[in-house]
């Protein structure tokens, strides 16, 4: 059973790919990238398809997923916490 | 396994040597004032396809001939046997007419003014019965599977359609890509912040150079026309809801639907019908019905369309393949989606796998199988404009 996916093992996100992650679970995530596993626990209640924090960052850091920049940090993040439009935005536009 | 270099599909051969899938009799309006014209005699002669669409009146320049190109492809697209077109007047009508005439396709042109809708209606009734008639005796003929043009655009997409879907594409794009099928992707703006990726794909400098043009153009658009940062636009609310944050998140999961070895061969303008096989850049909106409707109209004859929160589209002409990653989509909307790939993301499957199920998905479809937006109706034609009209 996988709760979360990570495309690369050098991205600071994964993907929550199942219902119901509630803060305080331990979740187990599948490295896509190189087949292997990570565990965390969920420090936010995060809806499916939503990412997870797999390191603390602070603001003005760059959210790496793919291996690759898709935006940076606006308000600080601990691991295991809900990343999204609510403390990262896009670098373009 | 399937072996594709082997693989055949019954499809219909064209006047000029194209496979289609499927056997449309359309009823193409040359503008919005023709539309109910085209309706009632869709309505008179059973099984033919009536395609409204909001515009042709007094569009000019690059704008409107995009217009011509967008119907005259639709027209010569290999999925239709016959077309009735009906415009509000004569010039502009034959100009289509004459457009679609040269795939060799049987094509009648009516107008309106001088006539009115009723006496139009009665005669282009008769045309489309004729063609009805001739499409029926159309037999499908066996053809290898690299003669079926495919198209990808996604929609309304979460980030299971990076994860999964996506990739599930891209895997059998590069499959396709390698018994030499002739491909197509879009989305301009959704490459931004993957752009560098496109372009590293480019089979030569001059692929690139046009690609780059595209890209930075489309731009330029936003550059101007923007109000804030396009947070409210792209990502959709969809997207957002769906878990997607920024442009360069969606980008990088849009991206993989070119899998991992496929080069990009060729670039091309909206609408512009490819010449050579290989994956095609098609300079496009990301906007999913015109996306489609842009592919219809270059003459692809089936579309791969991966969701994550469930995007319903069709079109009266391309069939659309939907593939999806997401649990909780595949369960709730389950008579959208075509093929469910949600196991990849349970690591019950690999996107080898899934690609397979796609391709057999693909199979299936060529030879007749309906999809679901084609049992649900789903006919969205939505032309793509360029600017204000005269």
């Amino acid at each position: 059973m996988i709760h979360f996916v990570v495309h690369e093992p050098g991205d600071v996100v994964g993907v929550v790919v199942v219902e119901g992650v509630k803060a305080g679970t331990d979740l187990i995530g599948w490295v896509m990238d190189g087949d292997s596993t990570v565990n965390i626990k969920a420090e936010s209640d995060i809806p499916i398809g939503h990412k997870i924090a797999l390191q603390d960052m602070k603001t003005g850091d760059t959210i790496i997923k793919y291996g690759v920049d898709i935006g940076k940090v606006v308000a600080p993040i601990k691991k295991g916490e809900h990343t999204h439009v609510q403390n990262v935005k896009t670098k373009r536009w | 396994m399937i072996n594709l270099k082997e693989a055949t599909f019954m499809g219909y051969r064209r006047e000029n040597g194209r496979m289609g899938i499927r056997n449309h009799v359309i009823i193409l309006p040359l503008d919005d004032l023709s539309n109910a014209a085209c309706e009632a005699v869709a309505n008179n002669i059973k099984g033919t396809v009536a395609i409204p669409h909001p515009y042709g009146r007094l569009q000019f320049g690059a704008d409107l001939e995009l217009h011509f190109r967008t119907l005259i492809g639709a027209g010569c697209n290999p999925n239709v046997a016959g077309v009735v077109v009906i415009g509000i007047e004569p010039q502009w009508t034959k100009i289509v007419v004459d457009g679609i005439k040269a795939s060799g396709k049987p094509v009648e042109g009516f107008w309106i003014e001088g006539n009115g809708d009723t006496a139009t209606i009665a005669s282009a009734s008769k045309a489309a019965y004729s063609m009805m008639k001739h499409a029926s005796k159309q037999q499908r003929v066996s053809a290898p599977l690299s003669e079926l043009w495919v198209s990808t655009k996604c929609g309304e997409s979460d980030t299971t359609s990076g994860c999964a879907s996506n990739p599930t594409v891209g895997n059998a794009f590069d499959k396709l890509y390698d018994i030499g099928s002739t491909l197509v992707f879009g989305e301009t703006t959704e490459l931004t912040g993957g752009e560098h990726l496109v372009e590293a794909r480019c089979r030569t400098p001059e692929v690139k150079k046009k690609f780059r043009a595209m890209f930075d153009r489309y731009q330029d658009v936003v550059e101007k026309n923007k109000t804030s940062d396009l947070s409210d636009s792209q990502p959709t609310k969809g997207n957002i809801a769906g878990g997607l944050t920024t442009i360069e998140e969606k980008a990088l999961g849009n991206i993989q639907k070119i899998g991992k070895k496929c080069i990009v061969d060729g670039v091309l303008d909206k609408a512009e019908t490819p010449t050579i096989p290989g994956l095609h850049f098609m300079d496009s909106s990301s906007a999913a019905a015109e996306m489609v409707t842009l592919c219809a109209a270059a003459g692809f004859a089936a579309h791969f369309f991966p969701t994550g929160q469930g995007n319903v589209i069709g079109n009266p002409i391309l069939p659309v393949i939907k593939l999806c990653a997401n649990p909780k989509t595949v369960r709730t909307m389950s008579e959208h989606i075509d093929v469910d790939v949600s196991g990849i993301l349970r690591r019950e499957e690999n996107l080898d796998t899934a690609g397979e199920k796609l391709l057999d998905a693909l199979l299936r479809t060529a030879n007749g199988e309906l999809t679901a937006a084609e049992i649900l109706g789903h006919r969205e034609f939505v032309m793509t404009r360029l600017y204000e009209s005269a």
